[in-house]
């Protein structure tokens, strides 16, 4: 039976948008917390941990995301470990999303001067104060539109995790297409949900370059 | 009595030996000029002298504390030795207040309304109270080093360390950066200068220090030294410096 492309249907894509943005945020949250991790490793002192980032940086640059989640789906169920798959998902996109963010923010802790810490360090601050007071807040300046700017990425790149039957905006979109048979009407809809989801982040991005300098003023 | 020991230091960056063996004793309330052309070794030596050079022979003994490079005995000889640097190195997202209040607040653990108050003190003596809540980059190269050097006088260190404070300053921003560092020289600081300026080093100074080729060539009373070098590098050196 083929159905309209109706109210119900517009209703199904905005629910499944619901789960794109939860495994956004998952992602984001997850994957930043991983990702703070990864970029402190890879500037710390430790030669043996700034190599082990670097790997792990280099490799899941070097990979579709799509066999972080094949692996992480199919793979640890072939492994005896089954997670459900909105699970297997959010790891892998925060996975994806650490090894991203850590480059980015990596960058941003580099480019903070070597006086900087060499000033502060003269006030006998520690190391975990020096990141806390000085370096941090002055990196989070520099890292912030970048790092938008890859968010924006992430919520388009939600939508591989269709292929693990996750029911999100992209694969609500197939499913609908299915019934009715409408896809320009469908996929146009998508499209723009994912529009009103991306634009207003690109704009904060632009914005956040323009306002954002390393220097405030009082 | 000495404030600061150093003895047979060495120090290399690959395979280029910046310091051979420098010896030096510094009195509680001297004021030190270490002096020589660049690459001499005189910035390095005051880079060893709070830890940021690690050194490769040697001992030094600074107010109090032997160097000690675990980050726990480092940051206690820190707090007692300030350091101002060429490029002012102020903390740019801080305000002029954040920025002289940030190390007694975490390091001492004094009261936001201590150190409050400390910033004024400190600020007022500089002449810049009315920029305690300003942004560096709203301020001159002349008033961020007197900001910097405020910052480091509110550790209340026992030993300060100048390396090169007007160098990157216009000549006349110099002098209100040079009076506030000779107001400090009156007020019995200890105080090491690596500096370019000769005539500011003759009348602060009391003991100069002669650096060339990674060694103390010649040392002694300012005065004296500046009168007749016993030295023809220090003759030279002077004679090029002193028009």
């Amino acid at each position: 039976m083929i159905r309209p492309f109706g109210v119900d249907e517009i209703l199904f894509l905005l629910q499944s948008a619901g789960w794109t943005l939860v495994l956004t945020l998952a992602a984001s949250l997850l994957g930043g917390a991983l990702g703070l991790a990864i970029a402190l490793a890879r500037v710390a002192d430790n030669p043996v941990a700034r190599e082990l980032a670097r790997g792990y940086i280099a490799v899941l640059q070097g990979v579709p995301v799509l066999m972080v989640l094949f692996l992480s789906y199919y793979g640890l169920s072939h492994a005896g470990i089954e997670l459900p798959p909105i699970v297997a998902a959010s790891l892998s996109l925060s996975i994806y999303a650490s090894a991203y963010l850590g480059d980015i923010w990596r960058g941003a802790i580099q480019s903070v001067p070597r006086q900087q810490w060499e000033a502060s360090a003269s006030l006998a601050l520690s190391r975990a104060q020096q990141y806390r007071y000085v370096i941090l807040p002055q990196s989070v300046k520099i890292a912030l539109p970048p790092t938008v700017g890859f968010l924006v990425q992430l919520v388009k790149n939600t939508s591989i995790v269709s292929i693990v039957s996750v029911v999100e905006l992209t694969r609500a979109g197939q499913l609908v297409n299915n019934v009715t048979f409408q896809p320009f009407k469908v996929f146009v809809t998508v499209a723009l949900i994912y529009f009103a989801i991306c634009y207003p982040l690109s704009r904060v991005s632009r914005r956040l370059e323009g306002s954002f300098s390393v220097h405030r003023s009082g | 009595m000495s404030i600061v020991v150093v003895e047979d230091v060495r120090k290399r960056f690959g395979a280029n030996e910046v310091l051979k063996g420098v010896s030096l004793d510094v009195d509680r309330g001297q004021v030190v000029a270490l002096l020589g052309r660049s690459g001499s070794g005189k910035s390095t030596l005051l880079r060893c002298l709070n830890g940021l050079e690690v050194i490769d022979g040697g001992r030094i003994e600074i107010a109090g504390h032997a160097m000690d490079y675990h980050p726990g005995k480092l940051r206690e000889l820190r707090m007692d030795v300030g350091m101002v640097f060429q490029s002012f190195n102020l903390f740019p997202h801080l305000s002029v207040a954040e920025n002289i209040m940030l190390a007694p607040g975490i390091v001492k653990g004094s009261t936001k309304r201590d150190n409050r108050a400390l910033a004024e003190k400190v600020l007022d003596r500089i002449g810049l109270l009315d920029k305690i809540d300003a942004y560096p980059d709203s301020l001159s190269g002349g008033q961020q080093q007197r900001v910097a050097i405020a910052r480091s006088m509110a550790m209340q260190p026992k030993v300060m360390l100048f390396d090169e404070v007007t160098s990157a300053l216009d000549p006349e921003l110099t002098e209100e950066v040079l009076a506030v560092i000779e107001d400090l020289a009156t007020d019995g600081m200890t105080m090491l200068l690596v500096t370019h300026e000769m005539g500011f080093a003759r009348r602060v100074a009391n003991t100069v220090v002669f650096m060339h080729e990674g060694k103390v060539w010649e040392s002694g009373d300012a005065a004296a030294l500046f009168q007749g070098a016993r030295t023809p590098e220090l003759r030279q050196f002077l004679g090029s410096t002193l028009k």
